[in-house]
């Protein structure tokens, strides 16, 4: 874990060796641990320590990128003049883009000390914190815990510097009933492990596994459903992932148009609908750099900032994201593409919107969602590890998995209710009731 | 199947993970530290765990080579080459497991590793209540394996390989398509193995996987649509790249299977000719259909319906959390009478079919390979299974199926090579389609999900052909079938035999929290399903 002075030192010490028409690093490291658990023991346990700095030379528009992990002036050295090797042998990018100079870059809190100083110790007491309240119930446990500890700099030739450290922690919990008929899940993330209770956590899911077990079959067909952040995330997510503004251009995306153009500035949503993203969220700290990935933030950077970008405000199609290049082309601005996304919701817990619920379907988790069809975001996938029916307003018993054939447009469209945001696979959303959610065939899975 | 990231500090390209550090492509050529070096290191990781208490000591020193070629229209947009060089270090101490993994491949460095290893076996040992019991392993010595191949993908120069793929994409824009993408995609894995068993194994293990997507679009209707290729990844040098006219099968409609070798500028030309033709496409009208399904299709689904269920740490619970259990549950291998599906399905585990990507000399736990049934005659007989897991189904070896993606991840069972056995009966594929009343051929790899316990399917295609009466009439759109496991191997009805017989593979099997990647091969000819539930997954938005 070096300091922002310690990277910055050794990026300069590189640039000062560099002699192509544009130089560019990046130097990142840190330490990552895990803690994996099944049948309430503890299966795989590891910690790894790495360090890396690759060094970007461009000639025109040829560039070269090497690698290394030692750091003394020597290998420093060898590694620019192998980089500036590469460009010159490389083939021309006719999209290249001509670096960044300085940025100014939002000062994030993605660091917390709680979470750099775990070690084997704590993550087998998370662990414990998990299981034993499983054992003494006849319940069985199968747990994650990761977390990470790193840095991220970026320098090039051009002026530009960045540093960024920051830490996540990221639990995941299903607990199964013994005659395996009843599943529940759980799951936290977290930059703060002081936040973090694998216990509390752990409790959610026991008490899904317990209420799920001898689930009834109901027929497959159209549903009012409540969809936890769990469940709905990865839809979101897989949504604003689409929204690339040159798939949109060339005619290859849910927002091209008919007859040419795209959708943007288009009502595509419920006017509810807003979403959002703001590497100053205090719930969800962002990377001030780079086009989100990377665990220790700004992974695959071109060093552009991360800012509060609308993306669907009151249901209409505010921005697409561009690659610099055809932001260039198209002569606007070069937004990134979305880290962690914030959707607006309400103030209504999701007690609150069973309550306000005469007949539906609680989902906890959607699994192993595909897309089917590019064109209308048609996405495939099932519920797991708790799903229930709800009549007048109260969970009345479980229900069989179903699969479902449903495009996060048209549900965005057939909107009823948000909850309250929570954060959820490293995004903000909100519990949503949603009307006519297509599933398609019953699951005997549990 | 599920892909959802690199392991630890991955980096992604396009979606692609990219183990290690970017270099140039000439270190890819560079040998790496001698066997005598890297057992000189494995042994002081060897000794520093047995000094602080290891029961058990085994050690990989890794060097991961990648090289992944990316262009659209005629840009190259990137050329990866990647290295990742370290050691990871795998301990049984107080009957736990323990891990740890560095780059830092000095004495002293290793030592403290080895030393991690131990302490975290230890923290986690006092959570145990099921003391890891290994299965008997003879050390084999010093040995060594090298996948057979003709040229080494790493030798061929970068040139050469974009002048391809500049040729593929050319010809893709000259037949009618609108975009088209291509990659290539090398690995070398040099993986050097010892343990307190008694073995050192060295293995140079070489894959390949050329691919594309060509796209067509319809501006006035604003419809688009895409066909991948149809080239497997291979566990073999660039020969794959050869497009021998004797490793090419064909097929009705001018349809063309490729074996064991690929021709890459004819499936761009026919595939764009084919993704103009899907823009016009008839939607499918839902229902029951007999599915005649290709090698190139059917792979995926033998993947995730068969090859994931017999995985003994699913059935066992180990991956509850995320990938998820499994129907194939221990009573129903015990009763040695449940009809996984008809009596024509024999499907066989393999980590030695020549050209596969699952093939190797030994696992990453030093067990040397095989192959072994696990549905004969339709009936479950046995399940994939490592040394900590052998004992629980009553064997005295493990199935030789352990694996790490990298150095600085945990080994752990993974699939092998899981295959249909083609039939034996004389048959085409031409005379398959014959004898289909109302049917669906159905061709590549499409859109796939099942659930936890892989029960219920649904998987689509990249093309799709309607059968009426013994002839295809054309092509259709909007297609997936659904069904359940059981159901739908039961239904198998007619397999072709081994002249159609193909290999369809993954290089980007995920499982495991961290997840880790894993690449696998899945043969069969050309086979039959009867009855099938076919949907229409055709929207407006």
């Amino acid at each position: 874990m070096l300091t922002r002075e310690e990277a910055k030192k050794i990026i300069d010490k590189v640039l000062s060796y560099a002699k192509a028409d544009e130089t560019a690093v990046s130097l990142s490291g840190g330490r990552t641990g895990n803690i994996r658990y099944a049948r309430n023991s503890v299966s795989t346990s590891g910690e790894s320590d790495n360090m890396s700095l690759a060094i970007t030379a461009v000639y025109g528009k040829r560039s070269g990128t090497a690698t290394i992990n030692e750091f003394d002036d020597a290998s420093l050295e060898k590694t620019v003049r192998r980089a500036e090797e590469i460009a010159r042998l490389a083939p021309e990018n006719p999209e290249y883009m001509p670096m960044l100079g300085p940025q100014k870059y939002l000062d994030t809190n993605t660091y917390a000390e709680s979470t750099a100083k775990i070690d084997p110790e704590y993550r087998a007491k998370a662990a414990f914190d998990s299981i034993d309240p499983c054992r003494q119930k006849n319940l069985t446990a199968a747990g994650y815990l990761e977390d990470s500890t790193g840095f991220s700099a970026i320098g090039n030739s051009k002026g530009l510097f960045g540093y960024n450290r920051s830490t996540g922690v990221e639990f995941s919990i299903t607990v199964r009933t013994a005659d395996g008929l009843g599943s529940g899940y759980a799951a936290r993330d977290v930059n703060d492990t002081s936040k973090l209770s694998t216990k509390a956590a752990t409790e959610v899911a026991m008490q899904k596994a317990l209420a799920s077990s001898s689930a009834r079959a109901l027929e497959p067909g159209k549903y009012t459903v409540i969809l936890e952040p769990t469940a709905s995330v990865e839809l979101l997510q897989n949504m604003m992932g689409s929204m690339d503004a040159r798939n949109a251009d060339e005619g290859r995306s849910f927002l091209s148009k008919k007859g040419g153009g795209t959708r943007l500035g288009e009502k595509l949503f419920d006017e509810r609908v807003n979403i959002i993203t703001d590497p100053m969220n205090a719930e969800l700290p962002l990377s001030p750099f780079g086009g989100g990935g990377g665990r220790f933030g700004g992974g695959g950077s071109d060093g552009r900032p991360q800012e509060k970008v609308a993306w669907i405000e009151n249901g209409v199609v505010k921005n697409m994201y561009y690659s610099r290049y055809w932001a260039d082309k198209k002569g606007v601005k070069a937004i990134p593409s979305p880290g962690g996304i914030i959707m607006a919701g309400g103030t209504q817990s999701l007690a609150d919107l069973i309550k306000s619920t005469d007949k539906g379907i609680l989902v906890t988790r959607l699994w192993y969602i595909r897309a089917v069809d590019p064109q209308t975001l048609l996405y495939t996938g099932l519920t797991r590890d708790g799903t229930f029916y709800i009549e007048n307003g109260q969970i009345k018993f479980p229900v069989k998995n179903f699969r479902f054939n449903e495009s996060p447009v048209i549900m965005l469209n057939n909107l009823e209710a948000l909850g309250k945001p929570v954060r959820a696979g490293g995004h903000l959303i909100p519990p949503m009731k949603i009307r006519d959610f297509t599933f398609t065939s019953l699951s005997d899975a549990v | 199947m599920q892909l959802s990231g690199a392991g630890i500090g991955g980096l992604m390209v396009a979606g692609i993970p990219v183990l290690g550090n970017t270099v140039a492509p000439e270190r890819l050529l560079e040998p790496g530290a001698d066997a005598a070096a890297k057992k000189r290191l494995a042994d002081v990781a060897l000794n520093a765990a047995k000094s602080k208490g290891a029961t058990y000591t085994d050690v990989r020193i890794g060097r991961y080579l990648q090289q992944f070629l990316f262009t659209r229209e005629q840009k190259v947009q990137n050329v990866v080459n990647a290295e990742s060089y370290g050691i990871g270090i795998r301990v049984i101490a107080n009957g736990t497991w323990g891990f740890a993994a560095t780059s830092d491949v000095r004495p002293e460095a290793i030592a403290r590793c080895a030393e991690t290893a131990v302490a975290i076996a230890k923290a986690n040992s006092r959570l145990q209540t099921e003391p890891v019991k290994l299965a008997p392993q003879k050390g084999v010595g010093d040995v060594t394996w090298k996948t057979p191949l003709q040229k080494n993908a790493f030798e061929i120069p970068v040139g050469q390989k974009i002048d391809l793929l500049m040729k593929v994409n050319s010809e893709a824009m000259k037949n009618g398509a609108a975009f088209v993408t291509s990659n290539l995609f090398f690995v070398n894995e040099q993986k050097y193995f010892a343990s307190t068993d008694g073995s050192y194994i060295d293995q140079d293990v070489h894959r390949i996987w050329p691919t594309f997507t060509v796209s067509a679009v319809d501006r006035t209707s604003g419809k688009f649509k895409t066909r991948d290729a149809l080239s497997s990844p291979m566990g073999m040098g660039y020969e794959y790249l050869d497009g021998l006219a004797s490793e090419k099968i064909a097929a009705p409609y001018g349809l063309v299977g490729y074996r064991n070798s690929y021709d890459m500028v004819e499936d761009a030309t026919l595939a764009a000719k084919q993704v103009k033709q899907k823009l016009s496409a008839k939607t499918v009208q839902p229902g029951k259909y007999d599915l005649v399904l290709d090698p190139n299709h059917l792979g995926l689904t033998i993947h995730e319906s068969v090859g994931h269920p017999t995985e003994l740490d699913r059935v066992l619970g180990y991956e509850a959390n995320y990938a998820g259990t499994s129907f194939a549950t221990l009573d129903k291998w015990k009763s040695k009478n449940f009809n996984y599906g008809s009596k024509m399905v024999n499907i066989v585990a393999d980590k030695t079919q020549v050209g596969s990507l699952g093939a190797v000399g030994y696992d990453d736990e030093g067990v040397p390979c095989k192959q072994w049934d696990l549905i004969k005659d339709g009936i479950l007989v046995n399940y994939q299974a490592i040394r900590d897991q052998a004992a629980i189904i009553g064997e005295n070896e493990s199935h030789g199926c352990c694996y790490a993606d990298n150095w600085n991840s945990v080994q752990f069972q993974r699939m092998p090579n899981v295959s249909l056995k083609a039939g034996s009966e004389k048959r085409s594929v031409f005379d398959m389609v014959k004898g289909v009343d109302k049917g669906i051929y159905i061709i590549g790899r499409g859109s796939y999900s099942i659930d936890q316990q892989r029960y219920n399917f649904q998987f689509g295609g990249q093309l799709f052909y309607e059968i009426k009466n013994g002839e295809i009439v054309g092509m259709l759109d909007d297609v997936a079938y659904q069904s359940n496991t059981q159901e739908f191997w039961n239904s198998c009805a007619q397999l072709c035999d081994q002249d159609d017989y193909r290999t369809f593979g993954s290089f980007f099997d995920g499982k495991g929290q961290p997840s880790q990647v894993s690449a696998v091969s899945h043969g069969s000819a050309t086979t039959r399903f009867n009855g099938v539930n076919v949907i229409n997954t055709g929207r407006k938005i």
